[in-house]
């Protein structure tokens, strides 16, 4: 992708207008995955905001200069309203992108959103064999991917073929691989799983060993040589693998916005996590104030709040820190080092998860799908914990 | 796609249908579109590929480009830069 962002923050100067507005429309989701990157409790989130709600974001988020439009979630296709957000979508001149695992998705639909100007889809597939596939997601939805990724290719859209790998899928990367190719996938996207959310919870099941890793580049490298420019193939490393972070998000509150479910605006699908941190809402706020004057887009904006090894470091311009989830997840501080980097003080709780990968068998903890139950019972917890803490016990 | 081949000056190109191409306020400037990402082209980039509709050929493509720009003999130019487009895939020739 080459949609670097220009921000200069922290001097005074005006930061650029977001490019990518992720419109997460639905934590409502057919699908139960193991890998989900959406928040533990989303079912005690607010309710869905409605379609002219929705309307008035693309509006502004176009104004602010968003050219890349995702239809994400949960499953977007259950909000029967996509049809209407895809038409103003193209109208306002957005590049729109479906982001779906293919459910719900016919020939009728399909055919709508073609009218309505979509300009391409990305489909989800969690394995080339059927069998885990249906284990990942929880569902028998494999034979149903095939066909949606063949109503796709007669619709004439340019396909994304995004497969999340893991320990258990990662193995099977040729024939994942192979699958793409003989449903004419444009670009496959081999993401490994980034530890957020329902990913994080499962995580010691999910991370795969680095040797497991070497090989699926291994694999990845031949079959692009092989098949050249007819299928891009994108092969994401998990960042736990390397000794620099990942430059998130190109920036925080660079280039992307999210506006979940419920309307609250973030810069990253994971920032609500992060403590102290009030996120707007587009009910009653603009865009355009959610992206220049709110606490929440300007906190980490910039390097003003960096501490060390991050602060005098020269390479700080190039990754911005890493992520700071990620850095509030694994050291309890947003502010500090994405401990990916080897310069963290921290940096061992990293090695140290990729080292129990190693340990076969020594992972026993039971994984936790992505389902309702789970999250209302994930949400009490968290509840319960809040409850202590601010009772001073 | 990666063609080997040098341009022809009766070559029609067209824009691939990977990508789409529109004029960009905020970018203040011509950009080609495709899934999760965007390619923005430099003025004189933007100046050929707005021209290239899949019936001009490249003759043609050149004569209008020196109408617009009077004074240069941008032959080579718009030759390189089609070659360019070619090798990213972001138009192929109608046949």
């Amino acid at each position: 992708m080459s949609m670097a962002g220009s921000t200069t923050n922290g001097n005074g100067a005006r930061p650029a207008g977001p490019l990518w507005l992720l419109a997460e429309l639905t934590y409502r989701c057919p699908l139960h995955c193991v890998f989900c990157y959406n928040p533990l409790d989303y079912t005690a989130h607010g309710a869905e905001i409605s379609t002219d709600d929705w309307l008035r974001v693309l509006r502004e988020g176009r104004a602010l200069g968003a050219i890349q439009l995702g239809f994400s979630g949960g499953e977007p296709l259950l909000r029967d309203d996509l049809e209407i957000l895809v038409a103003e979508a193209r109208a306002l001149g957005f590049y729109s992108n479906l982001i779906t695992s293919g459910v719900g998705l016919n020939e009728t639909r399909i055919r709508a959103f073609k009218e309505a100007g979509l300009d391409h889809i990305q489909l989800s597939f969690q394995d080339s064999t059927r069998e885990l596939n249906d284990f990942l997601s929880s569902t028998r939805t494999f034979e149903l991917k095939l066909k949606v990724a063949r109503l796709i290719k007669e619709h004439d859209y340019p396909m994304v073929l995004n497969v999340v790998l893991h320990r258990l899928n990662i193995d099977h990367i040729e024939e994942i691989l192979e699958m793409a190719e003989r449903l004419g996938a444009e670009y496959v996207e081999l993401a490994n799983t980034q530890y957020y959310g329902w990913g994080f919870l499962n995580r010691d099941r999910l991370l795969p060993t680095r040797e497991q890793l070497l090989r699926a580049d291994e694999v990845t490298r031949r079959f692009r040589e092989r098949i050249g420019d007819r299928m891009r193939i994108f092969f994401v490393v998990p960042d736990y693998f390397e000794d620099r972070p990942k430059a998130c998000m190109s920036g925080w509150g660079s280039v992307f916005l999210t506006v979940t479910p419920d309307g609250t605006a973030l810069p990253c699908h994971a920032a609500r996590m992060l403590p102290g941190l009030a996120f707007p809402s587009v009910r009653d706020t603009s865009l355009e104030a959610i992206w220049y004057e709110s606490e929440g887009f300007n906190r980490y904006r910039g390097d003003a709040w960096m501490k060390e090894p991050c602060r005098t470091c020269p390479e700080k311009a190039k990754d911005f820190g890493g992520c700071r989830c990620q850095a509030f997840l694994l050291t309890g501080d947003p502010a500090n080092a994405d401990p990916v980097c080897d310069l963290s003080p921290q940096h061992h709780v990293v090695t140290d998860a990729v080292a129990r990968a190693r340990v076969t068998g020594a992972v026993t903890a039971p994984i936790i799908f992505r389902d309702d139950r789970n999250s209302r019972a994930l949400a009490e917890k968290k509840a319960q914990a809040a409850s202590t803490e601010s009772s001073g016990v | 796609m990666a063609t080997e081949l040098p341009v022809r000056l009766d070559d029609v190109p067209r824009l691939s249908h990977r990508f789409r191409l529109q004029f960009e306020q905020a970018q203040a400037a011509w950009v080609l579109l495709y899934p999760e990402g965007m390619v923005k082209l430099s003025p004189s980039a933007g100046e050929i590929m707005k021209r290239i509709d899949g019936e001009a050929n490249v003759d043609a493509l050149i004569r209008d480009l020196e109408a617009a720009f009077p004074g240069g003999d941008l032959r080579q130019d718009v030759l390189d830069f089609i070659k360019v487009a070619h090798e990213h895939g972001w138009v192929d020739n109608k046949r």
